[in-house]
């Protein structure tokens, strides 16, 4: 059963997008992942052109990212003051990051930059994360018990001017950081059609020290006001966003996260964390034996009317 | 509004090729072409289509045309944008686009139907003077190009896509006579066809020789949902781009509700 995307301009298979987009939520609700840094690359491999694979992402992360965003509203785990300032570096960066997508596009640069960004992140992320959970498998073998760093201890980063007191979070921290940190997410959300939690989430924990408990839902909250204004940036500037194919990912993906969550409650912390470091490392790989190998036809062409 | 249009489609006639308007007046020959409609409405199944023309030779020599000397060729050309070939290399073991070409407005489209080979209709200066063919179109390259020693390259290039893809066909046996002077040409319609007015252009040959040429435009409109997507898309972004974020809005928000556990 085919379904033509008008955007992309190309017939798919439906049962492949909706299989994707279930499988992909799976792993999100899996993981606590929004899964855009999973399903740009999934499209990018069944031939959907990157620049409507990247901005259609940006929006499958809109419907991942809000009910997660509705739960920790209920429950009040969302600092609003702290999201905001992130939100305003994020609407900076990804005001700069649509830019540069149409630069890149027009140079005819986009689809290696994106490919290469992928490689490069994916791979980072993936083995920082294998490592990190393989010494942590190796600890609970032996009954170690696990010894993070105090909250209470200070970097660099709480010496910089311009500090504000969160009181949710209960901390008194520099905007500096937290927008930079915004910015540089906005980047990757407009670039990259992610929604960049999982860089996010480590960063404000270790870096920034706020406490564990409003870091998952403050994330949420910036991520779904930068996914969502990408979107309308990137549909109004490049005109890439596929309406059809969001709207099939995001039914598929709602259902398939709630299967997810079912059984990542039943696995545990470290085990999860290394089977996620592997699939993120499996998809890096992946993109970076595609960048390598020679391609089947190496022209290609675009005009002002068609083509990507 | 209808009389606008007229002088629009008129304009397109005298946009055609500057060999094929310049009708050398020594020949009695005169071309005639019709179509059953100048608009055809693509719908989402569509999987492409053959589309007829029907023409006549208006003061033909019956010896010649006994002969069978003159031929005929028939052109179905899409819209015209500039095109950009972009080549992949090497670099640091990575296959990056380096070099680039871009064409001045080159058809997004193209089916030629003709009597029988063009390149045996007439010598091939002549198809390169009037642009006609896939290999005698004009593709003129914009900006700087160095020496040009990649030219012959980029335009094989393009060709071969355009040609692999199907956008460019050529049916060589596509125009028969079905009585001494009427005849009927098929040209296919691409199942990708671009959005449009394309124009249907006919020629005359005698012996060899250009006598004489007809054009008439044919509106390519879309339809249906995919279509109205497009066309929202392109049209009003903004209120595209709003609803995009709505709907993702409503689905997460509805699934929140849906499997709700507390």
């Amino acid at each position: 059963m085919t379904v033509y995307l008008p955007i992309a301009e190309l017939s798919v298979n439906i049962l492949i997008i909706l299989g994707m987009g279930a499988a992909v939520g799976f792993l999100s609700g899996m993981f606590g992942v929004g899964g855009g840094f999973l399903i740009t690359p999934l499209l990018i491999f069944y031939n959907i052109p990157p620049v409507v694979a990247v901005a259609t992402g940006a929006n499958q992360v809109v419907a991942s990212s809000i009910s997660g965003a509705i739960t920790h509203f209920r429950r009040g785990t969302i600092d609003i003051k702290l999201g905001t300032v992130l939100l305003c570096g994020g609407l900076a960066g990804a005001t700069l990051g649509v830019w540069l997508f149409a630069l890149l596009r027009r140079i005819g640069q986009l689809d290696l930059v994106i490919s290469l960004a992928y490689v490069i992140l994916l791979g980072t992320v993936g083995t920082l994360m294998l490592w990190e959970s393989i010494i942590a498998l190796r600890r609970a073998s032996k009954n170690e018990t696990v010894t993070l760093r105090k909250p209470g201890q200070h970097n660099w980063i709480h010496g910089l001017p311009l500090k504000m007191r969160f009181k949710k979070s209960k901390i008194y921290l520099s905007v500096i950081p937290v927008a930079t940190l915004g910015f540089c997410i906005g980047i990757l959300t407009s670039v990259m059609g992610v929604g960049g939690g999982f860089i996010m989430v480590p960063a404000m924990i270790y870096l920034l020290r706020i406490p564990t408990n409003v870091v998952v839902g403050t994330s949420l909250f910036q991520i779904i006001f930068v996914s969502a204004y990408t979107v309308i940036v990137q549909a109004t500037a490049n005109y890439t966003v596929d309406i059809v194919l969001a709207f099939v990912l995001m039914i598929a993906g709602v259902i398939g996260a709630q299967y997810g969550v079912r059984v990542g409650q039943k696995l545990r912390g470290e085990q999860l964390r290394a089977l996620l470091a592997l699939l993120v490392l499996a998809v890096g790989i992946r993109l970076a034996i595609e960048l390598v190998i020679p391609p089947k036809e190496i022209y290609s062409i675009v005009s002002a009317g068609r083509g990507f | 509004m209808r009389i606008l249009a007229r002088i629009f489609l008129l304009g397109l006639f005298f946009a055609a090729p500057v060999a094929a308007r310049a009708e050398p007046m020594d020949f009695t020959e005169k071309l005639d072409i019709g179509i059953s409609t100048d608009e055809i409405s693509i719908t989402s199944d569509f999987r492409g289509a053959d589309l007829t023309i029907f023409g006549a030779i208006d003061g033909f020599n019956a010896n010649l045309l006994a002969q069978g000397k003159y031929n005929i060729v028939v052109a179905l050309e899409g819209p015209k944008e500039n095109t950009t070939v972009r080549k992949k290399q090497r670099v640091f073991g990575i296959w990056i686009n380096t070099n680039s070409m871009t064409f001045e407005l080159v058809p997004e489209s193209y089916s030629l139907s003709s009597t029988r080979d063009i390149d045996t209709i007439a010598p091939p200066g002549g198809m390169n003077n009037m642009g006609i063919g896939v290999n005698h179109m004009p593709l003129t390259p914009i900006g700087y190009i160095g020496d040009g020693s990649n030219l012959t390259e980029f335009r094989d290039a393009f060709r071969r896509l355009r040609e692999t893809t199907g956008v460019y066909q050529r049916d060589p046996g596509g125009v028969q006579f079905i009585s001494s002077s009427l005849f009927k040409a098929s040209v296919r319609l691409p199942a990708d066809v671009p959005n449009g007015v394309h124009i249907v252009r006919a020629y005359l040959f005698r012996d060899g020789v250009f006598v004489a040429a007809k054009a008439l435009p044919l509106r390519v409109v879309k339809t249906g949902l995919e279509q109205a997507i497009t066309r929202a898309a392109h049209e009003s972004p903004l209120f595209y781009g709003i609803t995009a974020v709505l709907l993702a809005v409503v689905t997460g928000w509805l699934a929140s509700i849906v499997f709700r556990r507390d």
